[in-house]
């Protein structure tokens, strides 16, 4: 049993997706939209180069929740997250959160994404099992 | 120029998906996580599961096949040039182990227009083959200058 109590920080996660992790992420997940894998394709559609999927990163957010509660896949209950700004490959991403309850053995954590300023996954609530 | 609005509701065919140990492996590999339940059967059977457990973001995997007919529905008409995804929730039930069936149904619940964009919102329901959920999704697209 994991002790997480109002107020508490969850461990940061950080990690630096490489060039081909959108490559793998697509071939992982089934999601072959060229605008995370073909640079000329995104520039042509006005982005500024391949961008990483909003479901990667959410992936992301999941694992920080499901480890903050001791790691068994089975705690996460509930995800829910709003995408905002466009993750970047070869950029680290840091996931960071905040205990906001914890009632009747559920811990309700406000989880957030973010490349330096740039916050690409905003507003996301987790509900862990303890 | 008015939104269509007219899938509201709509339900699209059943798909099925047999999860498999290898691909939840592979998903757990590339975010990844390194908890041994979702590589290694005597590990993950040792910790009160059937089989190999997939991370509870698999259901993109499983529930993916259903959505797609939904979103490229002429009748839903979402303009994909001009496609975000803008949020997105999912609750889990019974987790999804190597080994299982898992059908997913996709439905329309909402299309509306707000500061002159188009939100098209799309529900999937995915149940195992014992007839209990695993996962239901809420996937919000939204769609500039509609």
């Amino acid at each position: 049993m994991s002790e997480l109590s109002a107020g508490d920080a969850i461990p940061e996660l950080k990690t630096t997706p490489d060039k081909y992790l959108p490559h793998r992420y697509a071939g992982a997940s089934g999601d072959f939209n060229p605008i995370h894998i073909d640079p000329e394709f995104a520039k042509a559609v006005g982005l500024p180069n391949t961008i990483l999927h909003g479901l990667y990163m959410m992936g992301l957010t999941a694992r920080a929740a499901t480890e903050a509660a001791g790691g068994d896949p089975e705690s996460l209950k509930r995800l829910s997250v709003q995408f905002r700004g466009m993750g970047a490959p070869e950029t680290e991403i840091v996931v960071s959160g905040e205990v906001k309850s914890v009632e009747e053995g559920k811990a309700t954590i406000e989880v957030v994404a973010a490349q330096g300023e740039n916050v690409t996954i905003r507003n996301a609530e987790a509900e862990v099992e303890l | 120029m008015a939104i269509k609005t007219d899938a509201v509701g709509k339900e699209w065919p059943a798909t099925t998906y047999e999860v498999g140990k290898e691909k939840i492996g592979e998903y757990a590999r590339v975010l990844g996580i390194e908890n041994p339940v979702h590589f290694d059967r005597e590990a993950a059977q040792a910790a009160g599961y059937r089989d190999v457990v997939a991370p509870p973001m698999f259901c993109v995997v499983y529930s993916a096949p259903a959505l797609g007919p939904a979103m490229f529905d002429p009748e839903v008409a979402m303009n994909f040039a001009a496609m975000v995804h803008g949020g997105q929730e999912f609750v889990w039930g019974e987790p999804a182990c190597s080994g299982d069936e898992i059908t997913t149904r996709a439905k329309c619940l909402e299309i509306y227009e707000k500061d002159g964009k188009g939100f098209y919102v799309f529900e999937t329901v995915s149940t195992n083959q014992d007839g209990a959920e695993v996962a239901r999704g809420t996937w919000t697209n939204i769609v500039r200058g509609v």
